[in-house]
Formats: C-alpha cells, sequence, structure tokens
C-alpha cells in the first residue's frame, strides 16, 4: 500500500506533519499557559500585558511548522502551481526533512507551555522580575528554531 | 504531574501576595495598642464592614474568605477533609459531653464542617452513631459510654483525639498528594510529641500515653512514651535523634517555644509547595498557610489585649509561610 503513494503523496504528508504536530504542541503550549495566565487576571488584571506575553511563547512552534509546510508546498508546486512530478525517494526526503520541526515542535511547546506556568507563578508574585521570568521559557525556544533553521534548509536545498 | 490544577495554582500564586510575611507581623506587633492592631488589620484589608472593630468576626471572616476561594477553584474538596478533621472530632466531642452532662452551651461547635454542631448533637443524643463517618464511629460510641458511666472527661477527650489523629494519618496514606502524606505525618508526629511533653509534666502512665498517641512512620511511640516517663531530658535525648531534633532545642527554651515550634514544624513541611506549579499542594499550602496566618494574629490580638511584653508576644509568634 505504502508503494502506491506518489512522491508528491509523501512531501504533502511532511508538510502536514510539521503543521501538525508542531501546531498540536503549540496549541497545548498556549493553553496550559492561558489556564495560569486566567488565574492570575483574575486576582490581579493588572498584570495582564505581561502574563500574555508569557501565554503566547509556545505559540511560535506553531507558526514554525505553518512556515516549513509553505516552502514545502511552493517547492513541489502546489502552492503557486507550475508542480513538479516528484519521484518517490524526493518526496520521502522532503518528508524527512519536514520531521525536525514537526517532532521538535511538538516536543518543545508542551515543555514552553509548562515553563510559561511556572514563569507566569514569578510574575504573579514578583512582577518586576518579568525579564527574568521571560528567559525561562525562551530558552526552550532555541531548539524550536534549531529545527526550524534545519527544517527550511534541507526543503529548499532538495532538487525536484 | 497534571494541568488540572494549572489556573487555581496560578490564582493562588496571586494570592499569595497578600499574605503576611515575618515582617507585616513585626508591624502588627509594634503597633501601640489593640485599637490599633485592629485599625492595621483592617487597613490590610482584614474584615468586611459588618466585622469593624470586633477582631473575633474579623478572623471568622477571613477564615471564610479563605474557604470561599477554596470552594471557587473548583478543585474537590474532599482534598480538604484532612484539614477539617480536627474540627469535626471536636464536633463530635462537644456533642458527647454537651449531651452526657446536658449542658447544651452551642457556642463550642465548628460550623464550617461537614457535620454541624446541630446535627452531632442530633446524632450523639439519638446514639445513631452509624451515620456517623467510619473513622469516627467506633471512637463516638466507646467515648460516649465511656463519659456516662465513668464521668472521666480526659478519657473520652483522649479516645476521641487518637481517633482524630489515626483519621488524619490514614487520610495521609491514602493520599495520592504527597503534601496531605506530609502533613498527616508532621500532624501526628508533633501531635505525639506533645502528648509525651504535656504527659511527663503531669506526671501521666504508661498506658495513658498509649492509649493516646497515635502510631507513625517517623515516631517510634513506644520508645517516646518511655522517654516521657524518664523525664523532659529523655524526650530530649529522643528527638535529637529523630528528624524532630529542632523540637528538642525548642523544649530546652520555654514551654511557648515548643508551642512555637510545633506550628512552624508544619509550616516547614509545606514550605516546598512555593515552587510547585502542577499539583494541588500549593492550594492545600496555602489554606494551612492562611489558618497559620489568622492564629498569629489571633496570638497577637490577645497579647495586646492583656498588655503582654513585646518580646513575650514575639516568643509565640509563629513562622509565616512567604
Amino acid at each position: 500500500m505504502l508503494s502506491s503513494i506518489s512522491g508528491n503523496g509523501w512531501a504533502l504528508l511532511g508538510a502536514a506533519l510539521a503543521v501538525i504536530l508542531a501546531g498540536c504542541g503549540s496549541a497545548y503550549g498556549v493553553g496550559v499557559a492561558g489556564q495560569a495566565a486566567s488565574g492570575v487576571v483574575t486576582e490581579d488584571p493588572s498584570k495582564f500585558a505581561k502574563v500574555l506575553i508569557m501565554q503566547l511563547l509556545p505559540g511560535t512552534q506553531g507558526i514554525y511548522g505553518l512556515l516549513v509546510a509553505f516552502i514545502t508546498l511552493s517547492k513541489v508546486g502546489l502552492l503557486g502551481g507550475g508542480g513538479a512530478e516528484l519521484d518517490v525517494a524526493t518526496g520521502l526526503m522532503i518528508l524527512g526533512a519536514c520531521l525536525p520541526i514537526g517532532i521538535v515542535g511538538l516536543v518543545s511547546a508542551m515543555h514552553q507551555g509548562r515553563t510559561s506556568v511556572a514563569a507566569i507563578g514569578i510574575v504573579a508574585k514578583k512582577p518586576d522580575q518579568f525579564g527574568k521570568a521571560m528567559l525561562f521559557p525562551a530558552m526552550v525556544e532555541t531548539y524550536a528554531i534549531l529545527a526550524l533553521l534545519i527544517s527550511i534548509l534541507a526543503v529548499t536545498s532538495i532538487q525536484v | 504531574m497534571s494541568e488540572k490544577y494549572t489556573y487555581a495554582v496560578a490564582r493562588i500564586r496571586a494570592l499569595e501576595l497578600a499574605l503576611f510575611s515575618n515582617s507585616t507581623i513585626d508591624q502588627l506587633i509594634a503597633c501601640g495598642s489593640y485599637e490599633q492592631c485592629l485599625q492595621f488589620l483592617e487597613e490590610k484589608g482584614w474584615g468586611d464592614n459588618e466585622t469593624s472593630g470586633n477582631a473575633e468576626a474579623i478572623l471568622t471572616r477571613e477564615e471564610e474568605k479563605t474557604w470561599k476561594i477554596v470552594e471557587e477553584l473548583k478543585v474537590g474538596m474532599e482534598h480538604f477533609d484532612v484539614l477539617s478533621y480536627s474540627k469535626l472530632f471536636h464536633n463530635l466531642k462537644a456533642a458527647i459531653k454537651a449531651v452526657c452532662t446536658e449542658d447544651m452551651n452551642r457556642h463550642v461547635f465548628y460550623d464550617d464542617v461537614s457535620i454541624s454542631g446541630e446535627e452531632m448533637l442530633e446524632i450523639v443524643r439519638t446514639k445513631d452513631f452509624q451515620s456517623l463517618p467510619e473513622n469516627m464511629r467506633q471512637a463516638a460510641e466507646e467515648a460516649y459510654d465511656t463519659l456516662l458511666h465513668t464521668g472521666d472527661g480526659q478519657l473520652c477527650d483522649v479516645i476521641i483525639d487518637r481517633a482524630a489523629l489515626d483519621a488524619i494519618y490514614d487520610a495521609g496514606k491514602k493520599a495520592k498528594a504527597e503534601i496531605i502524606r506530609d502533613y498527616a505525618e508532621s500532624t501526628v508526629a508533633v501531635a505525639d510529641i506533645k502528648i509525651a511533653v504535656r504527659s511527663q509534666k503531669t506526671a501521666k502512665s504508661m498506658d495513658f500515653m498509649k492509649r493516646a498517641m497515635a502510631e507513625c512512620d517517623s515516631i517510634d511511640t513506644d520508645r517516646l512514651a518511655k522517654a516521657a516517663l524518664g523525664g523532659m531530658d529523655a524526650i530530649r535525648e529522643y528527638l535529637l535523634g529523630t528528624s524532630y531534633a529542632e523540637g528538642a532545642e525548642a523544649l530546652l527554651e520555654s514551654p511557648s517555644a515548643f508551642e512555637r515550634w510545633c506550628d512552624n514544624r508544619i509550616i516547614q513541611t509545606i514550605s516546598p509547595q512555593k515552587y510547585n506549579a502542577f499539583t494541588i499542594g500549593p492550594i492545600i499550602a496555602y489554606v494551612l498557610a492562611r489558618q497559620n496566618e489568622i492564629k498569629t494574629v489571633r496570638i497577637i490580638l490577645s497579647g495586646k489585649l492583656n498588655d503582654l511584653p513585646e518580646d513575650s508576644i514575639r516568643e509565640r509568634v509563629r513562622e509565616m509561610y512567604v
């Protein structure tokens, strides 16, 4: 059955996984951080802006996944027309190129969400330490960016 | 680890800002008079329009505010049962004494527990002990019969207090939350040490102590009871070999320092919850911290009302959670 999937099919699966996995991670991360942000704002609405930034941090992985998916779709010609008929090997390579941001996006967004929750706890008690608090979830972003770079480099360097 | 408590813990973090720190307590102690203390508390948002100038009403209102917040968090009140056992068993004790002595003083009951004073009186009056929770039935029946046949109020107290400690310890053992296990262990161990100290001072027998002390992992009740028979130094010596060595030092200092240590020990047990973001621990810790805060304020107000010197009040003041 797998042998019946065309090269374009594998490439499309890669783009879909980049969006789905990274998007799911971000949805979890933003959701859990949003719960914590709501808890703080219930008691102190003046901290809304600070906790909102914390909540948004795990949302970037979803955007990275979307970016890689756009590049992939554009590369195979599904976006903007002029699509080429890919062989299976090229399609699988594109799928492989999409996986870093998909998998790392999922895991890093979940962990970033939990770190954001802890950082929101800092902001709740010591709002003047917002800068330091934001660094902790921001650290997790490093690995999503590394995965994004590799996915973009790999997708763009594959010859179609 | 679960996300179930994320909202509640974050809200508690924001509320912790309003908890009294050690420096706020220092400011309260530094107030010149009882009236100034009340004014200070009102300025800090304690009480409401209806409680103005009435210390007891202010403290009761604060306790009510705490439970109202916990209810709003919707985390399941069953997690807090272990904290209400002492009040619940107190109601049982008061009801048995009221029925047996026919002295119906309704002001000795707590109403913020699952069985109010009125209900407890009815249960004891009709001897319907089966309608009590399982962990109260046997103790209720035994204490009732004991008081009725011997008239020994102290023995009745011992039976019910022991049952309360056993209930707290069982709830701790069954609890999934680590903080409840730690709280139960600390509460029972500290209660056993208190029993040993008081029994030593009043020359109680080994049998009495064995009946009063509840088993727990961190204290060997046999050794503690034997130590109590040997004198205060023997109790101190025993405690030095346990994780309650600081209690031995407090015993050496003064009785009030020891009482203070007993409460501080609970606050130390819950302190790690300040750094926990995903369990029910910080919520339970907040309730205990509020109770400790209210108790400390009550001690200070009582000291001020009786014109105790500042140092004497300070010696009795508990460590704060934040």
